[in-house]
């Protein structure tokens, strides 16, 4: 196998060019599943830096009580955008648009999505829905201002007059559809472009989740979609659906959102998820410990995620308390087990502390903490007590933050030498980790003491008598650490392109088929492919003494009976020969090192 | 923890037999025949644990106790939660620490033991979480049944309706007394508080039931006093009751909690518990001073 982007020198050079434009029009015109990946990769984290930017506004506003350094609209229209942007244009895109797009056809050893072309609508219909979110700043009565949730009747033209949040909502419904896309996409890919040998239980776990997540958004984004346009409707032509004044029912806007809103939170929990697991298991050299009771547990979470909606409106006293109680109770059990899954895998490992590991472990830290709290939550009595109050804001900050950003930097530096080819700094990988880590106890700890005193989220002043402040300044201490730490991110981003440091096919010696070809991969992504006898086939193939394939029987042989077995898994399977044909015209002078197996393909 | 001037520092009851006797026959008899009797008596052990301690002195971790008995009630609870998560959360927390430290890789690069799965393994520690949250369930439900109860002759009942940005307490079977935030809430500068008076002041009859009948007439608000540790939505279209039954003479802080647009961070209230003579004296003064502002009490004359 050759390694394309062996020296500094290439990576400097012009990219390749045997297959249409480049420069600046490949990136607007290419239906290249990287590319867009990239694209959306670089767009989301540009709106993660922008709301970001507006979380630390925020918290200067409440470093001190009744601080004046925005006034009380601009307040409202920055915790709406900076939750707004953060929810529905970072987490879910960097996920299913970014990492997703640019990783799950690798791991499935696909030369591309299944609709290309799709897949370049849905990011410029991510990205345009997202500039208009953001223009709406420009207009005389500001942004959206009615919180990320835009409650009924709050959301309407008399409650919230003006552009701006007709432009929030015809965003959304811009997002929406990108979202859909992607997840027919990913459907669609997964079950069909998936190489010969590679049985849906030898998929990665990424791979399994993104699945999922591409099930659940087809679930959840069509209700908000359709929610939006009848707020649209509400507000501009008249209709009232959701008010009381004309015989509508307010209530059902909070129904239909958190029927989305709910399976939402896993459409940006289950990526990580699957971005974690891998990564633990790469590097602790071990596979991932109960692969099947990991795929269950995600697919359980998946269809519990969709039936407790209601428990974020258990104060409403309009739904039924026990059952949703009960639902959202027994989510516990899967994340449960995945928690023990992850314990599973780092048992008894050999445990490297790269910067995607150290973030991977930090995850698991912090997430642990806010999945517990998330109990106390599911209770309606506990929660009518600290509903709406800052223990929520933490809560959720903490199960977020800890998933997209912990999960998320995890799966971006992991992924980052095969996106690049270059390897990232590690040192200063480590700076942004525990800078990221420290800060983040100290901004969401003090909340939480906040919350179980009763401070109200949402509020741009509080009483000096009210002993908040304190609390309150530690937590925007904190937020000033998370801020540096993204901050050292963004550095070690430069100096690896400024620096480059060629990263090889596989830096991590990692399991999956990604790490097969080269970094970054060519024009359809493979010259060649391992045999797949499992959900490890590159480790497989770099460590056959060490694979988990032949564990419960005797073990006559060397490499003849790997090859035959693989020969013999790819012409049992049914698939064999189908899909992504267009990636492996010339294997055969790619695959130096097996000895002439074409691995599986023919 | 941190208690603000108004939450009472002393102890309350704790005496709560129904949150206590269940506990026992939780422990799944038929889990114990499978095998796995250490693990799953660590599970319950861990749980009863929690339980109990709770039962004992109720830590709550910084929150309310509670001023009134279904704020006690919740308080309990959650403290009881509360312990359990912590305890689970410290056992697993020392699991990945135990992880992160002995397996690091020491000196030159080995490839450990490939195992994959342990069946057995992994049922109990699906087992566990699920009888956890069974139990923990039940417990929810009973505190629930308690706290959303409503009696059917409650001492005081008080239309509460919430607008932007303020609220009216109007006192059923009263002579017309209706209390109502004042004037445009900044209107008062740095020196404002709950119990200024541009804010109204709940007044209610300790160790009596007062119902609160919740509405709203413009957008979503939500009723929330901290020190009894309850708060309800005001929707417009939704008719909320609920009941406080306050333990405690003393002045809370009262805040809406549900964001409801400009000025939500100023629509305060605060509730006056007092001794059921004085809550009789000062409806009384209020039915004989009517469409007179400020409506306060004059606390001076208690």
């Amino acid at each position: 196998m050759t390694t394309l982007a062996a020296r500094t020198e290439d990576l400097l050079g012009p990219p390749e060019s045997e297959h249409g434009p480049s420069g600046l029009l490949k990136w607007l015109t290419s239906t290249d599943h990287k590319v867009i990946g990239k694209s959306y990769t670089i767009t989301a984290f540009i709106f993660f830096l922008i709301a970001g930017a507006m979380a630390i506004v925020i918290r200067t506003q409440l470093a001190a009580p009744d601080n004046n350094i925005v006034s009380q609209h601009v307040y409202n229209e920055l915790f709406t955008m900076h939750g707004s942007v953060m929810l529905y244009l970072f987490a879910g895109p960097f996920a299913f648009g970014g990492l997703a797009n640019f990783i799950v056809p690798l791991q499935i050893g696909a030369p591309d999505m299944a609709f290309p072309r799709l897949n370049a609508l849905s990011y410029w219909l991510y990205l345009s829905g997202g500039t208009i979110m953001l223009l709406g700043f420009l207009t005389t009565s500001g942004a959206a201002d009615f919180g990320w949730v835009a409650y009924a009747p709050l959301s309407n033209s008399i409650n919230t007059p003006g552009a701006g949040p007709n432009m929030w909502i015809v965003a959304l419904v811009l997002t929406g559809f990108s979202a859909i896309f992607t997840g027919v996409n990913l459907c669609a890919t997964i079950f069909y472009l998936r190489a010969p040998g590679l049985t849906m239980f030898r998929m990665p776990i990424f791979t399994w989740n993104m699945l999922v997540t591409g099930i659940l958004i087809l679930i959840a984004f069509p209700v908000l979609t359709a929610a939006l346009v009848m707020l649209w409707c509400d507000r501009n032509i008249g209709t009232h659906i959701f008010s009381v004044a004309g015989g509508g029912v307010p209530v059902l806007w909070q129904n239909l959102f958190w029927f989305f809103g709910h399976p939402e939170v896993y459409i940006l929990a289950l990526p990580y998820f699957g971005v974690v697991t891998d990564v633990l298991a790469v590097f602790s050299r071990k596979p991932v410990f109960g692969y099947k009771g990991m795929i269950f547990a995600t697919i359980s979470i998946a269809a519990l995620s969709t039936s407790v909606w209601a428990h974020h409106m258990f104060t409403t006293g309009t739904v039924l308390l026990p059952f949703f109680s009960i639902m959202s109770y027994l989510i516990a059990v899967p994340t449960g087990i995945k928690f023990f899954n992850w314990i599973g895998t780092m048992w008894r490992g050999s445990i490297t502390f790269n910067t995607p590991m150290l973030f991977a472990v930090g995850f698991l830290v912090v997430f642990l903490f806010g999945g517990v709290t998330g109990i106390f939550l599911a209770s309606p009595p506990v929660d009518f007590a600290m509903h709406d109050t800052y223990f929520v804001v933490a809560h959720f900050h903490e199960v977020l933050f800890g998933t997209v950003v912990f999960g998320g930097f995890s799966g971006l530096t992991y992924w980052y030498p095969k996106y690049t080819g270059r390897m990232l700094n590690d040192t200063l990988g480590k700076i942004s980790f525990w800078l990221m880590f420290v800060g983040f106890w100290v901004t969401f700890m003090p909340q939480y003491l906040l919350g179980e005193e009763g401070m109200p989220r949402r509020i741009a002043e509080y009483l000096p008598h009210n002993n908040w402040t304190i609390l309150n300044r530690i937590s925007t201490v904190g937020a000033y650490m998370l801020f540096l730490s993204v901050f050292v991110m963004c550095v070690n981003f430069l100096e690896a392109w400024r620096r480059p440091v060629p990263a090889g096919d596989n830096p991590w010696d990692a399991h999956t088929l990604e790490w097969a070809t080269s970094s970054p991969p060519p024009h359809h992504n493979f010259y060649w492919i391992p045999p797949i006898r499992s959900e490890r086939p590159v480790w497989d193939h770099n460590h056959p003494d060490h694979t988990t394939l032949y564990e419960h029987r005797p073990r006559p042989g060397g490499r003849d009976l790997v090859g035959a077995q693989a020969g013999r898994s790819a012409a049992s399977d049914p698939r064999s020969g189908f899909g992504g044909t267009a990636a492996h015209t010339g294997a055969e002078a790619e695959s130096p090192g097996d000895d002439g197996e074409s691995g599986g393909w023919e | 923890m941190f208690p603000g001037p108004w939450l009472i520092s002393e102890p309350v009851s704790r005496k709560s037999p129904q949150f206590q006797v269940p506990a026992r026959p939780a422990a799944p008899t038929g889990l114990r025949r499978r095998g796995r009797r250490s693990r799953v008596g660590a599970g319950l052990a861990v749980l009863v644990t929690g339980l109990v301690l709770a039962g004992c002195n109720s830590p709550t971790f910084g929150a309310s106790h509670g001023t009134d008995v279904q704020g006690q009630d919740i308080a309990k609870l959650y403290s009881g939660m509360f312990i359990t998560g912590l305890i689970v959360a410290v056992i697993v927390w020392a699991l990945i620490g135990w992880c992160v430290f002995a397996y690091r890789r020491k000196g030159r690069s080995i490839i450990p033991k490939q195992f994959q799965e342990h069946i057995p393994l992994e049922i109990t520690y699906t087992v566990i979480p699920l009888v956890i949250v069974i139990v923990i369930f039940v417990f929810t439900v009973i505190t629930e049944n308690e706290v959303d109860a409503v009696t059917s002759h409650p001492a005081v009942t008080v239309d509460v309706t919430a607008y932007q940005w303020g609220w009216i307490f109007h006192y059923e079977n009263s002579k017309g007394v209706t209390l109502q935030t004042q004037g445009a809430v900044r209107a008062l500068p740095a020196k404002r508080g709950y119990t200024a008076s541009v804010y109204p002041q709940l007044v209610i009859p300790e160790h009596q039931p007062t119902k609160i009948v919740l509405r709203s007439d413009d957008v979503v608000h939500e009723f929330y006093v901290h020190a009894f540790n309850f708060g309800r939505f005001a929707q417009p279209g939704v008719r909320n009751v609920f009941e406080f039954t306050p333990t405690k003479t003393g002045v809370y802080p009262g805040q809406c909690t549900e964001y409801c647009g400009l000025y939500h961070s100023e629509m305060l209230f605060s509730v006056r518990v007092v001794t059921p003579t004085q809550y009789h004296h000062w409806l009384s003064y209020q039915e004989h001073h009517l469409n007179q502002i400020p409506k306060h009490y004059p606390l001076t004359q208690l």
